[in-house]
């Protein structure tokens, strides 16, 4: 009884992820992109997606990589989400894998807890590991600390 | 599943039949009320009738017993009126009217759950059918229900008679026939009969078929589809913008036709969409009449109510946004500005109160007035209540203008009106109205004349899904201004003399009065334009305060589409949304209340938030008054209140002594402690001399001593107080003789220096 899943994969620094195809909308090459002055630094700006509005997030600051190398333009993976579609901005697109459940393992404790909680969870793929993003923390802009 | 199918279909049955109710008892109240003014009218009686005998009939097939039951009396009421046995009384039309009610709320009660609801209306079914009883004889009210709709269309034999084309006794006739059998229609009927030509009956068929046009011509469509077009046509407008901007570098003449044609065409298809939306004022005004005459009823007043321009247009959703605020004001009017018809009477007014609603277009925008000739808003009422409610202290209130008192009405938690009503002044007013207005991108003001009337306005934008907006550009980022925001543009050359710096805090004289100045670049972290030889300032109002905005460039108005931001961005408090530009890009536009409150021109408290606009109102403009100028430093240049100063001396440094780590001076048997501006207030430059220029300041039954740099002179001039500019020691910044002098907050300052005496009682 084996199960399969469908993940659309992109890479930040060299690390492979991998988000479930259901949830992606569209993937597409780098927008030209609107800055928001004073909001939070993961949010990288506003692009036009054929007249819709769409929030792009910077995952690479969302999780605490160091910046993109000036003149590598970011794609974006746009995402479902209930209230609208939004961006995760990533350095490369990878193909669709198919993945096995039982090659699924819960993220390992030693991975940088910063990072640790936008994974869900990694697969052994026979040359390299895929790591599952959470979309939703991913977009997520951090909730002030309770103060 | 067709069980299911079914289910459905009724439900839509049943909502069919709501809306149809609602609106079928709308126009009941309005035609019944109409009917009290024309009596004799046999359309709005005949109108009255249908609308409930509708109700009844289709309540029926529903099985709604109750309703049924209730709408029959109330039936055979109006029956009676129609075979004139029964004439219209107030008391006749107020039963009919409470029947109404209790109709609305057995659909309510079915639109929640499907059921009638336990709700008790005997009471009004009881009055109902009393209005019956002096008659003895009952008329048979059982009426095959489809003739009396068919009756909105006339009958092809009424027509023919009354066009004259054959006598009553030939169509009786030819009813007859059919009626025993004869399977032809009727215009067939008579034609046989030689008594009618082909052409007159055909003739007569056209004018009924109009009638049925004129019922059939409208369309219900959801409101949600209509929104999703405007959405799509919005769309449309940014991809024409797009299409426009290529004619600049195309010269391929077909290719600039098409671009002209789709240009003309999009415009007009913006414009169409626009207009389903809209929908005449009067739809929202017609609920009035009838909230006026309960109103007026139950508080003994007479009103006559009468509207100007009911067929304005307005988007739907700022209609639906106005209802309540517009009830709320009639009612004020009706209750606070309308009097008793004797004290009218008494001050020479005829005893009908009269309530005018005026709606019309100007600048692109919808005016609404409503205005009532009753007595008017006795501003000592207000300021007296403003005072003890603690909106004002009796100090500002002494100085507001008139104009500034009216205004103190829409202060959150005020109400003039002594006793409370259960109609009105309950507290929450015309605050709450300011603020629904405010909330759709409207303005209120309020005028009053005492012992003439009362008259409020309210301008709102006609739709705010496309509106104007001014395109700025800073720090190389485009942002678009909301034109209802904007006053005016200045542009000022050579802009380090005409903006002056008050601790950080940059004002520019526009005109006499000081405008404080935000720096958008500075504010949003922008980086800096490479050189300044001339300043763009956008003047602009937030809540009742202007500010200028400081921009790199001013680029062009233009239509934008507002479009919200995602909900991870809500934290930022200065955007309204984002737009996307001729050439596909995005621009944000810039929301001028947060913008002002986050550079705190206005108070956190201010506009939005609802609380207290009127110290906005008294900041504006602290009246007249005498004040004590003084220099600190080389640069200083301060003022106090001269009703707070007791003495000016002129003490000699060497008197000056030392208690408990403070410096002081033995003065007139006591000890006064001495404050050194200079020091206080971190200016350079202070004499060192051997004469010590002193105020002193008296508080509390104690006396304060502020050393400064030179007594200027007093001057008593009337100044407009940024309070928003408020820096700790410093109340704000006016211009005095001509020049900016900042205004010291004393009672602050000792608070600072722990001389204030309430604190040093409780230390």
């Amino acid at each position: 009884m084996k199960q399969r899943r469908q993940l659309c994969t992109f890479y930040l620094e060299r690390l492979m992820f991998g988000v479930e195809v259901e949830k992606v909308q569209e993937v597409i090459r780098y927008q030209a992109m609107t800055r928001i002055p004073l909001a939070p630094g993961v949010i990288a700006g506003l692009i036009n997606l054929r007249g819709q509005i769409v929030t792009a997030v910077d995952l690479r600051r969302q999780m605490g990589m160091s910046p993109r190398p000036a003149g590598e333009l970011p794609m974006n993976v746009v995402v479902r989400r209930e209230d609208g579609p939004v961006s995760m901005l990533v350095d490369e697109i990878g193909e669709v894998v198919e993945v096995d459940e039982q090659s699924f393992e819960p993220a390992p404790d030693t991975l940088d807890s910063r990072r640790r909680e936008f994974i869900g969870g990694v697969y052994k793929l026979k040359d390299k590991l895929l790591l599952l993003l959470d979309t939703e923390k991913a977009v997520a802009t951090v909730e002030p600390e309770a103060a | 599943m067709p069980g299911g199918e079914l289910l459905s279909e009724m439900g839509e049955i049943i909502k069919e039949f709501l809306i149809e109710s609602n609106e079928g008892l709308d126009r009941f109240d309005r035609d019944l009320m109409a009917l009290e003014q024309e009596p004799r009218s046999r359309e709005l009686l005949d109108s009255v009738f249908r609308a409930i005998h509708t109700i009844k009939g289709t309540g029926g097939v529903l099985g709604y017993k109750k309703l049924v039951a209730l709408s029959h009396v109330g039936e055979s009421v109006l029956s009676r009126m129609r075979d004139g046995t029964l004439a219209l009384t107030p008391e006749i039309a107020t039963t009919l009217l409470a029947m109404a009610d209790a109709l609305r709320s057995m659909l309510q009660q079915i639109s929640g759950d499907g059921g009638e609801g336990d709700a008790d209306h005997s009471a009004v079914q009881e009055r109902l059918a009393e209005l019956l009883i002096p008659q003895t004889q009952r008329p048979q009210l059982q009426r095959d229900p489809q003739t009396t709709i068919a009756a909105e269309v006339p009958r092809l034999g009424e027509i023919l008679v009354a066009s004259e084309v054959c006598a009553p006794e030939d169509v009786h006739v030819a009813m007859n026939q059919q009626r025993e059998g004869d399977p032809r229609r009727l215009g067939e009927i008579l034609v046989a009969a030689g008594v009618a030509e082909p052409s007159a009956i055909s003739e007569g068929l056209k004018t009924q078929s109009e009638h049925h046009e004129v019922a059939s011509n409208t369309l219900r469509v959801d409101v949600s589809l209509l929104d999703k077009l405007m959405n799509l046509v919005g769309e449309l407008v940014l991809a024409r913008n797009q299409v426009l901007q290529f004619t600049g570098t195309e010269k391929d003449s077909g290719f600039l036709g098409t671009a002209q044609r789709l240009n003309l065409i999009t415009t007009e298809l913006q414009e169409g969409v626009m207009k389903t939306r809209m929908q005449p004022i009067g739809n929202v005004w017609n609920k009035l009449p009838r909230i006026v005459r309960d109103l007026s009823v139950g508080c003994g007043k007479q009103v006559a109510v009468e509207m100007e321009g009911a067929e304005t247009e307005l988007d739907k959703t700022i209609l639906e946004a106005i209802k309540d605020p517009l009830t709320h004001m009639i009612r004020n009017a009706v209750d606070h500005g309308i009097e008793l018809p004797a004290v009218r009477t008494a001050a020479g007014k005829p005893p009908e109160g009269r309530l005018l609603l005026r709606a019309f277009h100007e600048g692109g925008q919808v005016n609404i007035e409503v205005s009532d000739d009753g007595a008017g808003i006795a501003t000592e009422k207000l300021k007296a209540r403003a005072i003890a409610k603690g909106i004002v202290v009796a100090e500002q209130a002494a100085r507001m203008s008139e104009r500034e008192l009216l205004h103190l009405a829409f202060a959150p938690g005020l109400s003039t009106i002594e006793q409370v009503s259960n109609i009105s002044g309950r507290g929450v007013g015309m605050d709450v109205v300011k603020t629904n207005i405010e909330k759709i991108g409207g303005t209120v003001d309020l005028q009053s004349v005492p012992g003439k009337g009362t008259l409020l306005r309210i301008k709102i934008p006609l739709t705010l899904a496309i509106i104007p907006a001014l395109v700025v550009t800073s720090g190389g980022e485009r942002f678009a201004i909301p034109q209802v925001s904007l006053i005016e543009l200045v542009r000022c050359d050579g802009a380090t003399r005409a903006i002056e710096d008050i601790h950080g805090a940059c004002v520019y004289r526009l005109r006499g009065s000081l405008l404080p100045l935000v720096y958008l670049n500075r504010e949003l972290r922008l980086p800096e334009p490479a050189s300044s030889e001339a300043v763009n300032i956008v003047v602009l109002q937030a809540a009742d305060r202007q500010f200028g905005l400081v921009v790199d460039e001013i680029n062009d108005t233009e239509e934008i589409v507002v479009k919200p931001l995602s909900k991870q961005l809500k934290p930022v408090s200065c955007f309204a949304g984002a737009t996307i530009m001729g050439d596909g890009a995005v621009a944000l536009i810039l929301d001028v209340l947060g913008l002002a409150q986050m550079t705190r021109v206005v108070s956190e408290s201010d506009g939005r938030s609802s609380a207290n606009r009127a110290d906005a109102a008294v900041a504006a403009a602290v009246g007249r008054e005498s004040w004590l100028l003084f220099r600190v430093g080389q640069q200083g240049r301060m003022a106090v209140p001269l009703s707070l100063v007791s003495r000016l001396e002129e003490f000699a440094a060497d008197d000056v002594e030392r208690a408990a780590g403070h410096e002081v001076i033995q003065y007139r048997g006591r000890v006064m402690p001495l404050i050194r501006l200079g020091a206080v207030l971190g200016y350079e430059g202070t004499d060192a001399g051997s004469k010590l220029p002193v105020v002193v300041y008296s508080s509390h039954g104690r006396n304060v001593g502020l050393v400064v740099d030179e007594i200027l002179d007093i001057a008593d001039e009337s100044v407009a107080v940024e309070q928003d500019r408020h820096t700790g020691l410093l109340r704000g910044a006016a211009v005095l003789q001509q020049r900016v002098t900042d205004l010291l907050d004393v009672p602050a300052l000792l608070a600072a220096q722990r001389l204030n005496e309430e604190q040093g009682a409780r230390a």
